[in-house]
């Protein structure tokens, strides 16, 4: 009977605790989150809000116009992805391999000079790399020349083929601060008595690294993917500061929030549509959803956690 | 001690209040795009209108061109927005008074100072309510570097053959960068571009009236011309110039290291206080010598009262100073390239502007012609013009497939009343 209540008392304290964090969160994420998903079936009948069930998605995917936008969108995120998965993670990882390596001097010096851009804001980042490769003034076309390669220089952002892959890896540029963060904090909590017994075995340098520390740091790179997915599907600041809404040369650098804030806000002469800005919020929010589902139920419970 | 100071000042206030709204000050906020005219605003427009109505205070609180549509139909939903609203020409300001953002203003006292042409970016489709004071209008040509022009024995070319000329010339000699323009922002390829050259093809307002008549198609060749000439364009543009911004171009040309911009009327203000060369201007090069010349004389400004302010009555004299010729003065003459749509003969004193107004005069003017009824839906022809138009010169599209997909956007959702 004591035990029971000591129990219930308990349980109300964590509900306490819970409160304020819940409301506020249920205040400006979960509500919106269902305010647009209603908004997305709705559409606009002169001035008034008709329910229009899903004709808004259907005319996003079978009116060619439509249809076309949001597969580029979709494709170029796709890419901004791949971009992020392929240069900035094993990059991050490498850079934390480096930095936790008890040889290396001025490690901290590193760490900090490497995370610093993650802390600057997307409007720095996006006006300081135009400048750098702005082919009248820019740094980067007299840099070439200083070596000899000036005939490698491409007006990079002004071109359909390079845009986006250059703001991908202006992107990576600034972010791999926080792979290599989240790597070098699972790398440190290695303990030390699992590489001494390694040692002992034989293994040291990179068969170490690879057979002891990288199966140890999975989760934790499990965790930096879901991380950069969700951050680059709801990605919009650089794109938009850097090549404008319209995310030229032809729409190559569109992503899918992009495309939501043309379609949302309009844009010069086009005006706002909120039905159809909505109806493409939540197929972002789908994506995400689907994709961080897929991480949790089927990699993320085959993923062998490890207890020390 | 903080209590008693409190309570007396609401006292006092309470007691100012009731002794009359003259003794408080009314506050008028403008929200703009015109972030450039900041300075002139404040130092120039406004205590011009302070020193004659006491009382009134105004604010002029701009934002950046790009977001100002965005942010200002946010604000007017939420109820946040300034008393009077700086009205885009045509449809973008059309809807906000469909939606009963912005107030009547046919019977303002001033507005009879304004023709119909000049009304026309501000009135509704049947022409019976206007809704904006009309500010200004820009006009398009070309701005050249007379250094420039006068040490390789250029003159300003009246014809088309002559423009080439003039840059094949330029860019033999090598010295300068025959035309500074870039495509990288996408306006610049459409609006100095297509829009500048462009009436000279389709006839100013006869094409544009037959366009949205729906007599005439974007595919027709009096459409894809002007396309073809930009496709041109590109031979003659500084090295890198898909990556040159806006900004870019406007530095290229007042540094003198460009020979021809393709401009706006809206940038002599700028250039005049950066160049540090003597500048001279031409209109759109006609085809062949003796043709009838077309300008773009483009109402781009206007401003309205917000249906919502709470200040009215003070927002409207405000507005009646700006329909009155003593606004005109002041405004064109601060901002020369911004030339008044005040039917009062304006005098000028800038050489560059007094160029492009005489204009006027000899060429037949019209205004953009994807502004008016023809950027409703979606595709939003003015925004797809922008993409082609940097497409066209990207040397990425074709003249005729850009056409094509321009009118293809259109035929999607414009039926032309018949």
């Amino acid at each position: 009977m004591a035990e029971e209540t000591e129990r219930k008392r308990r349980r109300w304290h964590i509900a306490v605790f819970l409160a304020p964090a819940i409301l506020v969160y249920t205040a400006i994420m979960i509500l919106p989150l269902f305010g647009t998903l209603q908004l997305s079936l709705f559409t606009a009948d002169g001035q008034s809000r008709v329910f229009a069930g899903l004709a808004n998605f259907r005319q996003l995917f079978l009116d060619p116009r439509w249809s076309a936008s949001f597969w580029n969108a979709l494709g170029n995120n796709v890419w901004f992805f791949i971009i992020h998965m392929l240069v900035q993670n094993p990059i991050g990882i490498l850079l934390a391999a480096l930095l936790s390596s008890p040889k290396l001097r001025f490690s901290p010096f590193y760490r900090t000079a490497i995370f610093i851009p993650t802390i600057l804001s997307f409007v720095i980042v996006g006006f300081t790399w135009k400048l750098i490769l702005s082919p009248l003034w820019g740094v980067a076309p007299n840099l070439l020349d200083l070596i000899g390669l000036k005939s490698l220089f491409v007006p990079w952002l002004g071109k359909e083929q390079y845009a986006l892959t250059t703001l991908g890896l202006i992107s990576v540029w600034q972010f791999i601060g926080i792979p290599m963060m989240l790597i070098y904090a699972a790398l440190l909590s290695i303990p030390d008595e699992v590489i001494e017994a390694a040692e002992c075995d034989g293994i040291t340098g990179m068969a170490q690294f690879w057979k002891i520390k990288l199966p140890l740091i999975l989760p934790s790179i499990g965790i930096i993917s879901v991380l950069t997915f969700v951050g680059n599907f709801n990605a919009f600041d650089l794109i938009y500061s850097a090549q404008g809404a319209l995310a030229g040369p032809n729409y190559s650098t569109d992503i899918l929030g992009t495309f939501l804030y043309r379609t949302f806000f309009g844009f010069q002469l086009q005006t706002g549509d909120p039905y159809m800005g909505s109806t493409i919020a939540s197929m972002m929010f789908f994506i995400i959803l689907a994709g961080v589902c897929l991480y949790l139920f089927a990699i993320q419970t085959r993923l062998r956690r490890y207890q020390f | 001690m903080k209590t008693q100071a409190l309570t007396a000042l609401l006292m006092a206030s309470s007691i100012l209040g009731s002794a009359g709204m003259a003794l408080a000050d009314t506050t008028l906020t403008i929200e703009s795009w015109r972030n450039d005219d900041l300075s002139i605003w404040q130092e120039k427009l406004i205590p011009a209108f302070e020193a004659k109505n006491p009382g009134i205070k105004v604010v002029f609180s701009p934002s950046a061109p790009t977001e100002y549509n965005a942010a200002l139909n946010a604000k007017l939903d939420a109820g946040s927005a300034g008393d009077l609203i700086t009205c885009r020409p045509f449809d973008a300001s059309l809807e906000l008074y469909n939606k009963g953002h912005l107030a009547d203003l046919t019977s303002l006292a001033g507005m009879e100072n304004f023709s119909d042409v000049a009304k026309s970016a501000w009135t509704t489709d049947d022409g019976k309510a206007s809704f904006c004071v009309p500010m200004a209008s820009v006009i398009h040509g070309f701005i050249y570097n007379k250094e420039a022009f006068d040490k390789l024995g250029i003159t300003p070319p009246a014809t088309e053959a002559e423009f080439f000329a003039a840059l094949d010339k330029i860019k033999a000699d090598g010295t300068y960068v025959p035309m500074a323009m870039g495509t990288k922002d996408l306006w610049e390829a459409a609006t100095m571009g297509y829009q500048n050259i462009g009436p000279t093809y389709w006839h100013g307002e006869e094409g544009r009236l037959a366009l949205i008549k729906g007599e005439q198609k974007l595919t027709d060749a009096q459409w894809v011309e002007p396309f073809a000439t930009l496709a041109k364009w590109k031979d003659y543009l500084g090295d890198g110039f898909e990556a040159q911004s806006y900004p870019d171009s406007q530095n290229l040309f007042t540094l003198g290291r460009a020979a021809i911009y393709p401009a706006g009327s809206w940038e002599i203000s700028v250039f005049n206080t950066q160049a540090q060369f003597k500048m001279g201007a031409f209109p759109p090069p006609v085809k062949n010598a003796g043709d009838t010349c077309y300008i773009s004389d483009h109402n781009d400004i206007g401003i309205g009262l917000n249906a919502k302010s709470k200040n009215a009555d003070a927002a409207k004299t405000f507005l009646s100073w700006v329909a009155s010729p003593e606004f005109a003065t002041i405004y064109a003459n601060a901002l020369p390239g911004f030339f008044s749509l005040n039917s009062a003969a304006v005098k000028m004193e800038d050489p560059l502007a007094q160029e492009f107004v005489s204009w006027r005069e000899k060429c037949k003017p019209t205004i953009r012609s994807t502004y008016q009824i023809l950027s409703r839906g979606t595709p939003n022809l003015e925004n797809e013009t922008w993409v082609e138009s940097a497409n066209v010169i990207n040397g990425t599209s074709t003249p005729e497939a850009a056409a094509k997909k321009l009118q293809e956007g259109l035929e999607s959702w414009y039926k032309p009343a018949k």
